[in-house]
C-alpha cells in the first residue's frame, strides 16, 4: 500500500539572508509519475527539494500529502511520510560495506546481528527490481552508479514512495544512465513517484512524464513531455527569447592575446574534463564561455591560470608559453584572474584589506624593497582601490572577511585590473552580486575591453554573456558545441547547445 | 529536545580575542580545581600554591625565568610554523638535535677556541641541528604528502633514543665513572648565569631578540606575508603563486632552528654536558605548543605566555613537593589549559545558538 498518492507544494517561499531562492512555487506529483524539475544552476531546484526532504523549512507555503497538510521539520519527518532523497553527492561511509551503510539509516535495523537480518531484505529487494548489488563490498570499491543504487535502496527500504534524485546522471556513465532509467521505469510501474532534478533536456524528455521548469526561483512553466519539445523547454529554462540589445560599441579585433592550443585537462575525479580544446582571444574582445556548471569550465579556467595541471597541449599569452607555469609567472606574463570561488581562492579572509589588495602583486618592485614590504605604498594602493572601485568600507584596516561578498568581489576586480593586464580571466564575476554591483562590474569589464584588454569570461548567466561578449563559446562536457559571434541568429538555440543537444560547426 | 546551531562569527575584535583567552584560562583553572578536589586537595590552596611557588618567592621567580627561556624561544618559533599551518609537534626532538650538535662542537673545539668564538659557534650548530631536523618533516609533507603531525611526533622519539645512545655509547664521558652522560664542557664553552640563579642570560637575551626579529619577519617582510597568506587560506596561496615547497622549508628551518637554540641553552647553560633526554628538556617542546597557542601565534606575545607556562611548571614542582601530588600533575594542568584554549578558540570563531523545542 502506498502512503503517498498525491503530493502538492503550494505557494512555497524561501529566502536566504534576504536573497529569495524560491518564490511562490507550486508543484504537484502523482503516484506512478516521474516529474522533471528543470532549471539552470542557482534557479532554486535543490532548495525546493531540500524543503520537501525536511532540510529547510519554507518561509511560507504548504505541503500537502493526499490533500492533507503536513509539516516536514526534519529529514526524519519526511522519511516517515514516505519521502526519500538521493543527493548529488552521496552520503555514504566509504570504509563500510553496502550492508552496513544500509543498516545505518534503516529504521527497522535490529540491535543484534543487524547485517544478517538486513541482508535478506536487500537481496530480495535487488531481485524485485532486477539489479545486481554485492552486499558485502565496501563502498569505495563500487562505481558511482553502484553507489547510487545503494542510496536508492536505502531510501526505498525506508519506505520511500516518493524518491527525489538530485542530478542523478551527472556522475554516471552512459550505460549506468540506461540502467538507472530502466530501474526508474520499474519503480514507476509499481506505483512509486519520482522527482528528478536536472538541466539535461535529453534525459528529461526521455524519462519524465511531466516537467516543471524553474527560473530564478519561480515556476515559469509546466509541460507534459509528450506534448512539448526540447526547443520550447530550452527557451522556458533560459526564460526569454534571446535578446540582442548590445550596448557595447563595435571595436576592431586586436592582436592575439591568448592562444589555447589543443589542451586536455583532468578533473578532480581523475577523468578528462576538457578535451583537446583550442581557441584564441584577441585584444579589444570579450570572449565568453557559456554553459551549465560542471561541464569543464572551472577546470579550463584553472588550467589556463596555472592552478591546475594541463595534461597535453599548450597555452600562450602574448606569445609567451605559460603552460603549467606557476601562477606568479603567468601573472607576470600578463594574465590576471578573478577566480570562481572568490572567498576560497581570491582572498585570505583573516588578513587585512590592504594585505589582500596586493595578493598577487606583493612581489612587484613597487610594493617591496629587498625582503621588506613597503606598507605605506601598499596602503596607498589599497586606498586607491577602495575609492576607484567603490568598495564600501569604513577603513582599510579591517579584516577582509568582514566585507560583504560584493565588496570583496569589487576589491578583487580592482586588484586584478588596476594593473591593466593584457588578459583578464573572469569566472562568474557577478555571481551573487546585487544589481548595482553587477552593473558596475560589467561596466568595468567593458572599459577594460575598450582600453585594449582581452577578457575571457566564464559565466552561467546568459544575459550577461549576451550583453558583454563579442564571441560566445558554448561548452558541454569539456568541448565547445559552438563558437559564435554575438549577433549570430543561431544563438537563439543556445539552450539546446548548453544541454548538449545541438552542435554548430563554424 | 533542543538543537545547537554553530555558525561563523562574522566580526571579531582584539578585545573579544583577549577576553576569550582570559575566560578560557579561567575555565581551565576551574577544571584543574576539580582535579585537585578528586585528589583530595583543597583546590584554592593548590592553585594559589602554584602561583606563589612560581612568582611569589625570589627563588621561585628565578626558576620561572630560567624555564621561560626555552619556552619563549621554542614557542616563538612554533608561532611561525603554526601560522603556516605546519603543525610542528616535533620541537622536543629539534631541541635535542640542537643539544647534540652544540655538545659536539663544544666538546671538540671548546678546549681550543676562546669563549667569544666557541659560544656563537655552538649556538650556530644548535640552530643548524634543529633546523635540519625540522626540514625532514617539511620535505616529507610537501613532496610526499606525509602528515606532519605524525612525522614530527615520531621524529621526537628517534632524537630521544639517539641522545641516549650517544651518552651510554660513543660519547660516554671518561669522568662519569661509568654513568651515562658526556664529559662536562670546558668552562669557556658554557654560558654565564646571573649570580645566585640558573638564569643563563645570554640565551634569554637571544630569546628576546629572536622573537623580536621573528615578529618583523612575520609582519613586515614578503616572506612573512606569504606565510600569513598560506596559513589563512592555502588555496589563495596557490592562486597567488606562492611557492609552498620553499616557504615550508624556510618555516621549518626557522622553527626547528629556534628549538635547537633552546637545546644549546639547556646544555651549555644548565647541565654543561649532554645527559638523559628527559633531563635536558622536561617536555619544553610540548609545553611550547601551548605557549604559541596562547600567544595567538604572535611571536612577541610568546614572551608573556612563555613566562606564564614557566610559572606553571615551577609551581607544579612546588605543589608536588609540598602537597605530595604525583609528578604527572603538571602535565595534567598543562593539558587541561591547552584543551580550554583550543575550545576557547572554537567559541571565538563560531557563534553558538541553542534552540529549545522541536
Amino acid at each position: 500500500m502506498r502512503k503517498i498518492k498525491r503530493l502538492e507544494m503550494q505557494g512555497i517561499f524561501k529566502s536566504f539572508q534576504g536573497v529569495p531562492a524560491n518564490q511562490d512555487i507550486n508543484l504537484t506529483v502523482e503516484a506512478g509519475e516521474i516529474l522533471g524539475l528543470l532549471g539552470e544552476n542557482g534557479a532554486g531546484k535543490t532548495t525546493l527539494m531540500s524543503i520537501l526532504y525536511g532540510l529547510f523549512q519554507p518561509d511560507k507555503g504548504k505541503i500537502l500529502i493526499n490533500h492533507r497538510p503536513v509539516t516536514l521539520g526534519s529529514p526524519l519527518d519526511s522519511i516517515h511520510q514516505g519521502i526519500g532523497m538521493v543527493h548529488q553527492h552521496f552520503m555514504l561511509i566509504q570504509n563500510h560495506s553496502v550492508l552496513e551503510n544500509i543498516a545505518l539509516g534503516y529504521k527497522k535495523t535490529p540491535f543484534f546481528f543487524p547485517k544478517i537480518r538486513i541482508r535478506d531484505q536487500v537481496v530480495a529487494f535487488a531481485e524485485r527490481f532486477n539489479f545486481s548489488i554485492e552486499p558485502t563490498k565496501k563502498i569505495w570499491q563500487l562505481s558511482a552508479g553502484e553507489q547510487q543504487r545503494v542510496e536508492i535502496i536505502k531510501a526505498l527500504l525506508n519506505g520511500a514512495d516518493l524518491l527525489i534524485l538530485d542530478e542523478p546522471t551527472s556522475v554516471l556513465t552512459p550505460q549506468e544512465i540506461e540502467d538507472l532509467f530502466e530501474f526508474l521505469k520499474r519503480m514507476k510501474a509499481q506505483g512509486h513517484m519520482v522527482i528528478i532534478i536536472s538541466h539535461k533536456l535529453d534525459e528529461i524528455m526521455e524519462i519524465c512524464d511531466r516537467v516543471t521548469v524553474i527560473q530564478k526561483g519561480r515556476v515559469v512553466g509546466v509541460a507534459d513531455t509528450s506534448t512539448t519539445d526540447k526547443r520550447s523547454l530550452a527557451r522556458m529554462m533560459i526564460g526569454r527569447e534571446v535578446l540582442f540589445n548590445v550596448e557595447r560599441e563595435p571595436l576592431p579585433r586586436g592582436d592575439t592575446v591568448l592562444r589555447v592550443d589543443d589542451i586536455s585537462v583532468v578533473g578532480d575525479k581523475g577523468t578528462t574534463v576538457v578535451h583537446n580544446m583550442g581557441f584564441e582571444v584577441f585584444a579589444n574582445e570579450i570572449f565568453g564561455v557559456a554553459g551549465v556548471a560542471g561541464n569543464g569550465q572551472r577546470e579550463l579556467a584553472e588550467a589556463i591560470t596555472g592552478i591546475r595541471k594541463i595534461q597535453s597541449g599548450r597555452v600562450y599569452v602574448k606569445g609567451v608559453d605559460i603552460t603549467n607555469m606557476s601562477p606568479r609567472y603567468i601573472y607576470d606574463a600578463g594574465l590576471a584572474h578573478i577566480p570562481e570561488e572568490r572567498i576560497r581562492f581570491g582572498i585570505a579572509p583573516g588578513l587585512f584589506l590592504y594585505d589582500n589588495a596586493i595578493l598577487k602583486q606583493h612581489h612587484l618592485d613597487k610594493f617591496s624593497k629587498l625582503l621588506f614590504l613597503e606598507y605605506s605604498q601598499i596602503k596607498d594602493h589599497a586606498r586607491s582601490l577602495v575609492e576607484g572601485y567603490r568598495v564600501s568600507t569604513h577603513s582599510i584596516d579591517i579584516q577582509t572577511k568582514n566585507l560583504s561578498g560584493g565588496n570583496i568581489q569589487k576589491l578583487i576586480l580592482g586588484r586584478e585590473i588596476s594593473e591593466k593586464p593584457p588578459l583578464l580571466v573572469a569566472s562568474h564575476p557577478t555571481y551573487g552580486l546585487d544589481v548595482g554591483a553587477t552593473e558596475y562590474l560589467r561596466e568595468e569589464l567593458l572599459t577594460r575591453r575598450r582600453e585594449g584588454g582581452a577578457i575571457l569570461l566564464f559565466s552561467e548567466d546568459l544575459e550577461e554573456v549576451m550583453k558583454l561578449c563579442d564571441r560566445i563559446a558554448v561548452i558541454f562536457e569539456g568541448e565547445f558545441m559552438a563558437v559564435l559571434d554575438s549577433g549570430d541568429p543561431r544563438l537563439a538555440d543556445i539552450g539546446l547547445m548548453m544541454a548538449g543537444s545541438l552542435a554548430v560547426s563554424c | 529536545m533542543f538543537r545547537i546551531k554553530v555558525s561563523d562569527r562574522e566580526t571579531t575584535t582584539e578585545l573579544r580575542s583577549f577576553l576569550t583567552n582570559v575566560a578560557s584560562l579561567g575555565a581551565g583553572l576551574c577544571a584543574i580545581g576539580l582535579v585537585f578536589v578528586v585528589c583530595g586537595v583543597n583546590p584554592f590552596f593548590a592553585i594559589s600554591k602554584i602561583f606563589l611557588g612560581s612568582f611569589g618567592s625570589m627563588y621561585g621567580f628565578k626558576e620561572t625565568v630560567t624555564k621561560a627561556i626555552p619556552l619563549i624561544i621554542i614557542g616563538g618559533g612554533l608561532t611561525l610554523a603554526f601560522r603556516a599551518r605546519f603543525w610542528n609537534i616535533g620541537a622536543e626532538g629539534q631541541l635535542l638535535m640542537g643539544a647534540i650538535a652544540s655538545t659536539w662542537v663544544g666538546l671538540a673545539w671548546g678546549p681550543h677556541l676562546p669563549s667569544a668564538v666557541i659560544i656563537p659557534l655552538m649556538f650556530l650548530a644548535g640552530f643548524i641541528g634543529g633546523g635540519l631536523w625540522g626540514l625532514i618533516p617539511a620535505i616529507l609533507k610537501v613532496r610526499f604528502s606525509i602528515n606532519e603531525v605524525i612525522s614530527t611526533l615520531m621524529l621526537n622519539y628517534i632524537c630521544a633514543e639517539l641522545v641516549t645512545l650517544l651518552i651510554v655509547g660513543p660519547w660516554k664521558g671518561k669522568t662519569r665513572f661509568g654513568f651515562p652522560g658526556t664529559d662536562n664542557l670546558v668552562d669557556t664553552a658554557t654560558l654565564g648565569v646571573i649570580p645566585g640563579s640558573r638564569i643563563h642570560y645570554l640565551t634569554l637575551l637571544l630569546a628576546l631578540v629572536a622573537v623580536g626579529i621573528l615578529w618583523v619577519v612575520v609582519f613586515k617582510t614578503r616572506f612573512g606575508y606569504e606565510v600569513r597568506v598560506i596559513g589563512e587560506n592555502p588555496d589563495a596561496g596557490r592562486y597567488a603563486g606562492i611557492n609552498f615547497f620553499k616557504t615550508s622549508l624556510i618555516v621549518m628551518a626557522i622553527s626547528g632552528g629556534m628549538a635547537g637554540l633552546a637545546g644549546v641553552g639547556e646544555v651549555a647553560g644548565i647541565h654543561h654536558h649532554l645527559t638523559y633526554p628527559a633531563a635536558i628538556s622536561s617536555g619544553y617542546g610540548f609545553t611550547a605548543i601551548i605557549v604559541a597557542w596562547l600567544a595567538k601565534l604572535n611571536p612577541v606575545y610568546a614572551i608573556v605566555s612563555g613566562f606564564f607556562f614557566a610559572g606553571i611548571l615551577v609551581g607544579g614542582d612546588a605543589i608536588q613537593i609540598s602537597l605530595g601530588l604525583p609528578a604527572a600533575t603538571v602535565q595534567i594542568v598543562n593539558g587541561i589549559l591547552l584543551v580550554c584554549l583550543i575550545m576557547g578558540d572554537f567559541f571565538f570563531k563560531n557563534k553558538i545558538t541553542i534552540k529549545w523545542g522541536r
